[in-house]
């Protein structure tokens, strides 16, 4: 069965080359310079959601992971492990997913395994996926090159993928075109990486939206990081559904944004290196690193006030109160 | 208007705001008596534009953080002895019981669906009949309505397996309490809460206790204004309610919500965190409509609760002090890992001042 | 204890019933408390529910009152 499923199914859809061979590890051609190495496990659910699923988002996650080293992509491992009963139909759109999500980030899925357990063992599937990338950054991007000055840029209107997963549940009735914005951020990065030293530290926004990647960088510098609340770019609609919610977009996830700290006075040239980018229309410089309180990320807020703001804990809920 | 006219507006408000402040040497001490004014003015910052003779206390309108631990209890209680499947806001997954809390239920497998309107309760005892749904009823006079037309419905459609706990609060009983007691200069007036009991119901508070009063709205701006008058007024000994949000709220409010409320309940005797038993406080359910009762149909045993002692919810919820006065705060008791309702909840004021600073 | 926003009632689905719009983002929403909304009101929305229709008249006077603030300051920061 499962030869049969790795045959008529996966392979069709994923192999470009060294998948099919099926040999028991991958045999990879030489890589110059520096290799970076990431894993991740996807146990996300629902598993298909507006904008993509579990697939999509198993391949930019890991692939984002490489990006924010300055890593580019370029092999992937595919690790499924599927709950029995999982229908057939799923299955297949989840793959055709992967594979596209890989063809468009540049990356080739080199090896993988498929198990299946028991049901109630699994969320209908897991996928972890790990990812090879190549150093692109002379410098290297590490919060230990963050200073005083820096200042804080975001790729594109944050919460878009949150928001979306809250609103299609089930539990609740909303119309909305509002769809996740899971994508491989690769090419954002690749552009960025012209500001060679100039590029200090980058994040993906991702479980904990902004606010967690914020206080991340406040956090590893013990800096002080200050934002304008009216320079963060947030979508109507996710606007919309926040405030229907009571829920702070700084919180929601993002899957296709990236977080960059960037030397002082260089903001307005990322600005225009990111301008032709597809994957970074609306970005913004929001903030800087400064000596503001240490180790705390405060938002000077639209109306003229100011607060902290918080690390986020525990999963994104809808209140009415 | 423009986001240059509006901080302009807000300039000018604050300024008054101090301005009138100066006209007394005594401190000003107002409290917020809905938890949604207290996430709105901690989310806009707008601490930063009040005087330094300018405080406002939270009050008990945050019907998480004055739900006493027993609720939670025999909610989970009752999810497991019936198998029940337990609908509830947002707002209470995270809320400590004596046993974990509902997220805690639902990662031992136990069902917990969260809603955004009531009405879906109807939706999901249809889908999980025959077992039992329970609906989780916390809130005040704003939310109660809605609750009361989605059992109007229930009952037309004669829906069998659909229950509801009721925690349900009214806010004038503990206005009242407080009023009488309490060293406050004069209340920040819940806006939706108003919305549905219309801002003429407030009279007493200058009548009878000399405190002024003005219904405020949500937005930044709204609460500078209302802020603005309370400190005028108070300043001016001129106490008296005003209305500041009347493009939601009227003299008399929304009778028609009020009577579908009146249809499906009655006052009972409620027991709030923090300031015990009040009575005519909460709501029971009336007539036709006791076959919706929880408590009565599927009963369980709650156990007596002991509140940590060292946990001070109940004196910050009445005002007497300000959460960097609990021992517990920022310690043992943070948004990850609460002691008390008034830190999980999104709207307590330890979880304002925890996330937002105490600027 | 009453998070509520004004939206947009784009269609009356049936008796007592309609949708809500803001920001693009639609919703159902139970018509029972305001018995008198018509296509195109503001609505106030709590869980699912309207609890009030927005009094454009006051809305405008509100802003009125609020552009008179601003240009206070303005004038202040202009002297």
């Amino acid at each position: 069965m499962m030869g049969r499923l790795i045959r008529d199914l996966i392979l069709p859809k994923l192999d470009r080359g060294r998948l099919g061979l099926l040999a028991d590890s991958a045999v990879l051609s030489e890589i110059a310079g520096q290799i970076a190495y990431t894993t991740d496990s996807f146990v996300v659910s629902p598993i298909f959601f507006p904008g993509g699923n579990i697939g999509s988002l198993a391949v930019h996650g890991t692939c984002n992971d490489l990006a924010c080293s300055a890593a580019r992509p370029l092999f992937l491992s595919l690790g499924l492990i599927l709950e029995e009963g999982l229908e057939i139909g799923q299955l297949e759109a989840i793959l055709q997913s992967v594979a596209t999500a890989a063809d468009q980030a540049g990356v080739e899925i080199v090896t993988g395994d498929t198990k299946v357990v028991p049901r109630g063992s699994a969320d209908g599937i897991f996928i972890n996926t790990s990812g090879i990338g190549r150093i692109e950054s002379p410098t290297g991007v590490s919060p230990d090159r963050i200073e005083e000055g820096d200042e804080i840029l975001v790729s594109g209107p944050v919460g878009n993928h949150g928001m979306a997963v809250m609103l299609s549940r089930a539990e609740f009735s909303f119309d909305f075109e509002l769809e996740s914005d899971s994508a491989s951020i690769w090419p954002v990065v690749e552009r960025l990486l012209e500001l060679g030293p100039g590029l200090k530290f980058l994040r993906d926004p991702t479980r904990g939206g902004l606010a967690a990647t914020l206080n991340e960088i406040a956090s590893l510098t013990g800096k002080g990081v200050t934002v304008d609340e009216s320079a963060i770019p947030i979508d109507r609609p996710v606007m919309a559904a926040a405030e229907m919610l009571g829920i702070d977009p700084l919180l929601a996830a993002n899957e296709g944004k990236i977080v960059a700290v960037v030397a002082g006075g260089l903001g307005g040239s990322s600005l225009d290196l990111l301008r032709d980018c597809p994957l970074a229309q609306g970005a913004a410089v929001i903030g800087q690193v400064n000596s503001g309180p240490p180790a705390r990320v405060v938002m000077n807020t639209r109306i003229g006030g100011s607060r902290v703001v918080a690390e986020p804990s525990g999963e994104l809920l809808p209140r009415i109160c | 208007m423009s986001e240059n006219q509006e901080s302009r507006t807000a300039r000018t408000l604050a300024r008054e705001i101090r301005d009138f402040s100066r006209m007394t040497t005594g401190a000003l001490r107002f409290m917020e008596v809905c938890g949604t004014h207290t996430m709105a003015i901690h989310s806009a910052g707008l601490r930063k534009l009040f005087p330094d003779n300018l405080t406002l206390v939270s009050g008990p309108g945050c019907p998480v953080c004055v739900t006493e631990k027993s609720f939670i209890d025999q909610a989970m209680l009752t999810a497991r002895q019936y198998d029940a499947c337990l609908v509830t806001f947002g707002d209470l997954v995270r809320v400590p019981g004596s046993f974990g809390s509902l997220a805690t239920l639902r990662s031992e497998g136990g069902r917990v669906r969260v809603v955004y309107s009531p009405m879906q309760a109807v939706n999901i005892a249809a889908e999980e009949a025959p077992r039992p749904v329970v609906f989780l009823g916390v809130g005040f006079e704003t939310t109660t309505p809605t609750v009361a037309v989605t059992l109007t419905k229930a009952l037309s459609e004669g829906v069998r397996n659909l229950f509801v706990l009721s925690a349900f609060k009214t806010i004038h009983p503990p206005l009242k309490l407080i009023s009488a007691q309490k060293d406050l200069d004069g209340f920040l007036l819940p806006g939706h809460v108003s919305a549905i009991l219309g801002s003429d119901c407030y009279t007493y508070l200058a009548e009878e206790f000399h405190k002024g009063g003005v219904v405020a709205g949500f937005e930044p701006l709204d609460i500078l204004l209302a802020l603005r008058d309370l400190v005028r007024m108070t300043v001016e000994h001129d106490f008296q309610i005003i209305n500041d949000y009347r493009r939601v709220v009227r003299p008399e409010g929304n009778p028609a919500a009020r009577s579908v409320v009146e249809e499906v309940f009655e006052p009972s005797d409620a027991s709030w965190r923090g300031l015990g038993v009040i009575p005519g406080s909460g709501l029971a359910f009336k007539g036709p409509y006791a076959r919706f009762d929880a408590a009565v149909h599927l009963p369980v045993e709650v156990p007596l609760t002991k509140d940590d002692p060292r946990c001070k919810c109940a004196a910050i919820l009445t005002g007497s002090i300000t959460p960097d006065r609990c021992g517990l705060f920022g310690r043992e008791c943070t948004p990850e890992d609460p002691v008390g309702p008034c830190m999980v909840s999104s709207e307590g004021t330890c979880a304002a001042y925890y996330k937002y600073g105490v600027n | 204890m009453c998070l509520a926003i004004p939206m947009k009632l784009v269609e009356i689905t049936r008796e007592g019933s309609g949708k809500v719009d803001a920001g693009g983002v639609r919703t159902d929403v139970v018509l029972a408390m305001v018995p008198h909304a018509q296509l195109g009101d503001y609505l106030i929305i709590h869980a699912g529910f309207g609890i009030e229709v927005l009094d454009q008249d006051e809305a405008q006077v509100r802003l009125d009152l609020f552009r008179e603030l601003a240009e206070v300051t303005q004038d202040l920061e202009d002297a």
